[in-house]
């Protein structure tokens, strides 16, 4: 009778294999950034620099932003473990690759939604947020990149056998985070127009409880798919 | 008991193309298998469908082991047997050889009894013994394909499952090398281990069965 590393050992095998690999590629972690950053710079240049007009904006900006900066880090969530056989290994390994999934879209989140909702009282500042929209800004931000990342990676698992897949990751993607884009920016604009979002970000925190549970059961099963070829 | 690997009429079709078919064989402990062929007669397909990793065939699979009996291909109990090497070789170029082989550990375990983790000393000393040593903290990307095949076969000085895989272990490698692995290979069949390879070079200490897949092309036809 012979047992593999609990589940615990491989989640910790593979987080630190993630944090190193996203640390030693530090430009990928910083090009959505980049990007974000430019964008919100060049809103005020481009269409107003009122404060009025950029409140209006400034929601809907910085969450639909937030969407494609994830969107752009996606395709290499699985592709290079792909390609190395690092996927076959941990398929072939006996672990249980909900597990391992569970580990890489954290170090995902970690790396693209976490530092975003960090900045994003900057990214409020230069888009004129009025002052009682940041703590929802954060807050939905916090809890929607988690599912941003998880959606993401069912995805990101289904097209991993595609040479280019990127076109075909958004379109499977984008409408799965409708929802996320309109709860997110409901919860700063109801904050803004005086109300409570305590409802959108219950909402938002549902989403990410309930992709949680299925997306990496839905992106383990694509990527032993994606193997079989 | 012995260990036992079972193929019943294992036929292999890809994109409406008969690779092989009828294939019957049984390998068990002490046996090395060379499988043979020309490029493109399904050596890497028969190896994935061996470790369970592609589905594109009919027929059945069964692993015997003693103390489980008779274990599905693909299902837990296999993996806990196992150790492949692909046509991939799992290594990642932005890590260090210690880190990727951490790594692999850190998933699959020596696979010996119930012991789960293997220590970095352990790692570095197999690291010597495929001939990195001093590499240990090199990122891969700096190496030699042949270096980088040798960390992926570092994982063989460690790992006691008992069923080997291994699709094309000696590309890249050195004389000296195939010299050490082939005695590598020895020693696990000496243990009563099963080694099953492809490869296109002659092996001159370990004497294999050659298990020809041009034999099994003409009944597909």
């Amino acid at each position: 009778m012979r047992s593999i590393p609990s589940f615990g050992q491989a989640f910790i095998a593979t987080l630190k294999r993630e944090m190193v690999m996203g640390f030693r590629n530090r430009g990928d972690i910083a090009n959505p950034l980049i990007f974000l950053l430019s964008v919100i710079v060049f809103v005020p240049l481009g269409i107003s620099s009122e404060t009025a007009v950029l409140a209006r904006l400034a929601p809907g900006m910085i969450w639909i932003l937030a969407l494609l900066a994830t969107l752009l880090s996606l395709d290499r969530l699985f592709q290079s473990d792909f390609d190395d056989g690092s996927l076959e290994q941990s398929i072939v390994s006996g672990q249980s690759l909900y597990v391992l999934v569970v580990a890489k879209v954290l170090v995902h989140w970690l790396i693209t939604g976490l530092p975003l909702t960090l900045l994003s009282p900057v990214l409020g500042m230069m888009m004129a947020l009025p002052e009682n929209g940041y703590w929802p800004l954060f807050l939905s931000l916090m809890l929607g990149t988690g599912t941003l990342s998880l959606i993401g990676a069912i995805g990101a698992a289904l097209t991993v056998a595609l040479r280019r897949g990127g076109l075909l990751l958004s379109l499977i993607i984008m409408p799965l985070y409708i929802p996320v884009l309109v709860f997110g920016a409901g919860a700063v604009n109801s904050a803004i127009e005086g109300g409570s979002s305590f409802a959108q970000i219950s909402m938002l925190g549902g989403f990410v409880l309930l992709s949680f549970v299925l997306a990496p059961l839905a992106a383990a099963g694509a990527l032993r798919v994606g193997v079989n070829t | 008991m012995t260990y036992a690997l079972t193929l019943n009429n294992i036929t292999c079709e890809r994109d409406d193309r008969v690779l092989f078919s009828q294939l019957t064989a049984t390998f068990s402990s002490g046996d090395m298998v060379q499988v043979v062929g020309p490029n493109g007669a399904g050596k890497t397909s028969l190896l994935k469908i061996l470790t369970g990793l592609s589905h594109h065939y009919s027929g059945d699979l069964v692993w015997r082991d003693p103390s489980l009996g008779d274990c599905k291909i693909p299902s837990y109990d296999f993996y806990t047997s196992l150790l492949f090497l692909g046509h991939a070789i799992g290594v990642n170029s932005s890590l260090t050889p210690l880190e990727n082989v951490s790594w692999y550990f850190g998933l699959h375990g020596p696979k010996e009894g119930k012991k789960t983790s293997v220590s970095s000393a352990e790692i570095i000393e197999a690291l010597d013994k495929v001939g990195l040593a001093g590499y240990e903290d090199i990122p891969c990307y700096q190496m030699s394909a042949g270096q980088q095949r040798r960390v992926a076969l570092a994982r063989l000085y460690l790992s006691k499952a008992p069923l080997w895989v291994l699709d094309e272990p000696f590309t890249a490698i050195d004389k000296q090398g195939v010299h050490e692995l082939e005695q590598c290979f020895n020693a696990h069949r000496e243990r009563g281990g099963i080694v099953i390879l492809t490869t296109h070079q002659s092996m001159h200490e370990s004497n294999p069965v050659i298990l020809d897949l041009a034999d099994y092309i003409e009944a597909a036809q």
